[in-house]
């Protein structure tokens, strides 16, 4: 069993834990992504690593509860144990000096952005961030993402909060203002991923996106996660998740991502049906 | 008196096929003690028996089952399980009739004892009755890491802790068993019996962490580091495709996502249990191994009303285990023989419709020994199809090999091992199972498992004397 130490409602329904887990703490690095399990029955549920503290040993991880299983993880308290926890999986951030590269983090991407722009900047990068959200309630960590920015874009698709409008926006007035970037980074939905892609494409900017398709072992046992990068099949837990965006078939992966729209709603039911009988 | 080679083998009971279409259980049901005592009591007890030998952990077969034919249980388990410590496994998933059935002698007249069902029977009688724990030897105070909780890695952990060392497993899923969990379906290994033997090999004093991948949490070099020894035993878990248009539609499954889902994670129960597993009406399973049977037979009991198996060779050549090929056929399985998909076709919302074939026949023999099918030309044909699942065989996972160059492979993946001893390149580190063999049999593992636990015990006894030395080549 592994302990959380630590639980923080970050928005209505964004949640974070920090987990024990020494050894996966010792080994872990930006980009990394772990699966866990809320219960003996649960799925496995991958999420990016949102950061991690090796003194500490634990790693932290943000949760948006959308389906059933995300929606009872939110429901665990400090205290509480999960029932599984592996880690760290995938390969880390490629992390060198580029230069001046620009972090986008959309929703949920804002926590594993977060330990990319540090090591980004540790490495003498010039960080630009830029963070958004549907609304203001989905949006965290500004204070945080300030911290290992140079300058940060706050915003908000709604207007609700900072800047009015999506992502791309900002990212292509600074590709606009003339200062050179060497790199992008973008992590979030995926089609925000594919529209921020779209968006340096004709500035030849190199960018980098997280994939975040349907996954069951995260060991490459088992191929739910295959995506389509530069026309060759790849496995996003083991050969991601980062990608080259400009390479990758979006409208691959949004589709194998609806696999289980309809499945996930009858789990979602019954979830919700239980408990107002509880 | 009756001749015992002219006495019918006895048949096992099993679950009626209409039936077992929409059921997990458990589909073969085990002797009675009555027919077990009956089928042992058809054993010649041969004075040099060929049974041992054909068995690849060699069990002491004429022993167990005499013992058995005298309704002496607990001596037919001492024999059956000194060198088997997975009986209950075997004796459910070992291909019998090429091993040790085939060469029983009573296979030359008539037919073999039913060595496997004999297996069977003593290992659950057992289970009813309590398992009995023997006593460990004395702590040598050596430390073995064994990577992998899939047969490979019990039968070497066990052996290992018997002979008194200290055996630390680590698997990378949250559930040891490796294969014997999330490949086998339940209606042919029930996991209660998977895990029993598990607890067996833990009360030998192994202890197993879950959750623990190497090559990402330690890698070989950091483990040799705590540990004398390492047994690989991570299997054969990598996916192959075809290569051919269209397999990355929606419902297009490798087999081992397939089976991971509804066997590991217990997709059958959904939503019970989280994980969801979809098939649709029409499913095709390309290969026609005992995974491909396994992904049929899910397929169909997960609610299919057409499955069919699509192999490129004939009846003749099909890899699977007869017992499997018989009650897939059974329960309505369709097999499209000499049939190979050339490309699978779908929507434009990416969801799969159906499949491309081409006809084949049978031409010279190739460097299997089996007659090479060769695509008839201008015979492609197009069916509709809602699954398609790849069962075309694994290769290892290269994950574990991360910062392990002294590891050396072959070119298909495999490690490259001394089949005599297991040791591989790299110093204090064996293999054995589908890693070094490539997808094989639970029992060629649990073989390769035992010889490397031997060469382990006396390396660590005495570990001079040079660690490789060349294989002799083949005569």
């Amino acid at each position: 069993m592994y302990l959380i130490t630590h639980k923080e409602v970050l928005g209505p329904v964004t949640k974070l834990f920090v987990v024990e887990a020494p050894e996966i703490a010792r080994k872990a690095q930006a980009g990394q992504f772990i699966i866990l399990r809320v219960s003996e029955r649960g799925e496995r549920i991958p999420l990016t690593i949102a950061d991690y503290d090796r003194a500490a040993g634990t790693i932290t991880i943000v949760v948006q509860e959308l389906g059933k299983s995300t929606q009872e993880l939110g429901t665990l308290e400090t205290g509480d144990a999960l029932a599984s926890f592996t880690g760290p999986l995938g390969r880390p951030t490629e992390v060198k000096n580029y230069g001046n590269v620009i972090v986008v983090g959309g929703g949920l991407g804002i926590a594993p952005i977060y330990p990319i722009c540090r090591v980004l900047r540790e490495a003498g990068n010039h960080v630009t961030g830029i963070i958004g959200a549907r609304t203001r309630d989905l949006l965290f960590w500004e204070d945080a993402m300030r911290s290992v920015t140079d300058e940060l874009i706050v915003g908000t698709d709604d207007g609700s909060y900072g800047r009015q409008g999506v992502v791309t926006t900002p990212l292509k007035e600074l590709l606009d203002s003339g200062t050179q970037y060497d790199a992008v980074w973008a992590i979030g939905p995926a089609i925000m991923m594919k529209f921020c892609a779209l968006t340096t494409q004709p500035y030849g900017v190199r960018t980098i996106v997280s994939l975040n398709s349907i996954m069951v072992d995260g060991t490459g046992m088992c191929g739910a996660c295959r995506v389509v990068v530069g026309g060759r099949t790849r496995f996003a837990c083991v050969d991601g998740p980062e990608f080259d965006g400009h390479e990758v078939d979006w409208d691959l992966l949004l589709s194998r991502l609806r696999i289980y729209a309809d499945l996930e709603q009858v789990a979602l039911e019954a979830y919700n049906s239980a408990r107002a009988a509880s | 008196m009756v001749k015992k080679s002219s006495l019918p083998r006895h048949e096992m009971p099993a679950r009626d096929p209409a039936e077992r279409r929409h059921t997990f259980d458990e589909v073969a049901l085990g002797y009675s003690l009555e027919m077990a005592v009956a089928e042992a009591s058809r054993c010649l007890n041969c004075k040099g028996p060929s049974c041992v030998a054909g068995c690849p952990v060699n069990v002491r077969i004429p022993e167990f089952i005499a013992a058995l034919a005298e309704q002496d249980l607990w001596g037919a388990v001492e024999a059956l399980k000194d060198k088997n410590s997975l009986p209950a496994v075997c004796g459910r998933v070992c291909p019998q009739e090429t091993q040790c059935e085939a060469v029983c002698v009573l296979a030359r007249k008539g037919e073999p004892v039913a060595i496997g069902r004999l297996e069977r029977f003593v290992a659950d009688w057992e289970r009813m009755q309590g398992m009995r724990i023997p006593e460990p030897a004395a702590p040598t105070g050596k430390k073995v890491v064994v990577i992998g909780t899939g047969p490979a890695g019990l039968t070497a952990a066990g052996d290992l802790a018997k002979r008194g060392h200290s055996v630390t497993m680590l698997e990378a899923l949250h559930t040891p068993g490796g294969v014997l969990m999330y490949g086998i379906p339940e209606f042919r290994l029930p996991k209660d019996i998977v895990q029993a033997e598990i607890d067996y090999v833990r009360k030998l004093g192994v202890s197993i962490r879950c959750d623990a991948v190497v090559g990402k949490l330690y890698t070989l070099q950091e483990l040799l580091q705590d540990y004398d020894a390492l047994f690989l035993g991570t299997g054969a878990g990598l996916p192959m495709m075809l290569n051919i248009p269209g397999e990355n539609y929606n419902g297009v499954y490798s087999s081992n996502e397939l089976l991971t889902r509804t066997n590991l994670m217990k997709g059958y129960l959904f939503p019970e249990w989280d994980t969801p597993v979809k098939v649709g009406e029409r499913v095709a399973v390309v290969g026609a191994g005992n995974v491909a049977m396994d992904a049929a037979r899910c397929s169909l009991r997960l609610g299919a009303k057409e499955v069919h198996i699509v192999y490129r060779r004939s009846r003749d050549e099909v890899p699977a285990r007869a017992e499997e090929v018989h009650h897939a056929a059974e329960e309505g399985i369709i097999f499209d023989f000499l049939t190979n998909p050339t490309a699978i076709l779908g929507d434009e919302k990416g969801w799969v419709t159906g499949m491309r074939y081409i006809r084949m026949q049978l031409g010279e023999p190739d460097a299997s020994g089996r007659r090479r099918p060769v695509p008839i030309e201008g015979s492609e044909y197009e069916v509709p199809m809602d699954t398609v699942v790849m069962a075309l065989g694994t290769q290892p996972n290269p994950i574990v090999f991360t910062e392990a160059d002294a590891l050396t492979r072959t070119r298909w993946g495999t490690v490259t091992a001394n089949e005599a001893n297991g040791r591989t390149r790299m110093e204090r580190v064996w293999a054995g199972g589908d890693i070094v063999t490539g997808a094989a049999t639970v029992i060629s593992a649990m073989g390769a498992g035992r010889i490397a636990a031997g060469d382990i015990d006396a390396y660590l006894a005495d570990p001079s004397g040079p660690w490789w030395v060349e294989p002799a080549a083949e005569a």
